[in-house]
């Protein structure tokens, strides 16, 4: 059933694609970058201190789409026992991680200018901030645990605990007064956001989708050259 | 024109700052992913070169092994 998923066939692709994903990520930031900082228009009420939301934004998605992944794949190696989906997930982790990290300090920076704080316990910072402690704990647990059945079955339980934290991430702004605003963006219905605003927004969350993609990639060929070590050792 | 890009109404130093916080954060994320690519397919080849002639067959008759030492002939 995941004979596509087998790490031989995957290999091939990936060993030669993160070149190209390379190459694809400095063009596309290149354009974001330019899009960000200086052909966006200022905010109204916010000046340019809304340029901010052009890197915390972005990070912010694509953190909470690598948690889902993980999650998703760790959840379908689980049940049906395809380490290499195990591979795959372990491979994320770092670069949704970073992504977190970025949403959570630019968000500081910027929440600075706006409402006159570094740091405040809102629903939205304090579950994002919950969800890197997720992925430290998802990624603490690869590097403690030797037994591999022991990992496999702790980083599941870990990610399955973690996803409960994504709706609340998601809804948080609707279900509690935070100083957050409700989302600008659906894809369901019209967006309040100006088109202006989110083209570049689009451009730069495509090249942080593409660098952790590039990360991802290198990671994981990484992973396999491991086992590929191990098994070397025991010819 | 550039003064006024730095600056950006007094919020200059918030939005550079964060630029330039992503910005080290991802370079951080590429130089450690890449240094530990680059350490283990040299351990592979190390460990490749001191096969014998026999074993180094089997080894390479697996396409992802055919695969490592044909990406790491440029490194």
């Amino acid at each position: 059933m995941f004979k596509i998923f087998e790490p031989g066939r995957i290999f091939v692709i990936t060993s030669k694609a993160h070149k190209y994903v390379m190459f694809l990520f400095v063009f596309v930031i290149c354009i974001g970058l330019l899009e960000a900082l200086i052909f966006s228009r200022v905010h109204y009420k916010q000046g340019d201190s809304v340029r901010i939301m052009y890197v915390h934004v972005p990070a912010a998605w694509i953190s909470l789409g690598i948690f889902s992944s993980i999650t998703f794949l760790s959840l379908t190696g689980y049940i049906f026992k395809n380490k290499n989906f195990f591979l795959i997930s372990k491979s994320l982790a770092p670069s949704g991680l970073v992504f977190n990290i970025v949403a959570l300090v630019t968000g500081s920076i910027w929440g600075k200018p706006t409402w006159g704080t570094w740091w405040a316990w809102d629903a939205r910072i304090t579950s994002m901030l919950i969800l890197a402690l997720f992925y430290l704990m998802y990624l603490i647990a690869w590097r403690i645990y030797e037994d591999k059945e022991q990992v496999l079955k702790i980083t599941t339980i870990i990610t399955i605990l973690g996803i409960i934290n994504v709706p609340i991430i998601k809804y948080s702004v609707d279900w509690w007064n935070t100083l957050h605003q409700p989302a600008s963006i659906n894809i369901l219905s019209k967006s309040s956001i100006h088109s202006s605003m989110l083209f570049p927004l689009i451009i730069m969350t495509a090249a942080f989708a593409l660098f952790s993609m590039l990360i991802f990639l290198m990671k994981y060929n990484t992973e396999l050259i491991k086992i590929k070590n191990k098994g070397l050792d025991r010819l | 024109m550039i003064t006024e890009i730095l600056q950006m109404n007094g919020y200059g130093l918030y939005v550079w700052s964060s630029f330039l916080f992503t910005f080290v954060s991802f370079t951080t994320l590429y130089v450690i992913t890449k240094i530990q690519y680059t350490k283990e397919k040299k351990k592979f080849m190390s460990k490749y070169g001191a096969l014998d002639s026999k074993k180094a067959e089997v080894a390479r008759s697996q396409t992802i092994n055919k695969e490592i030492l044909s990406s790491s002939q440029s490194i």
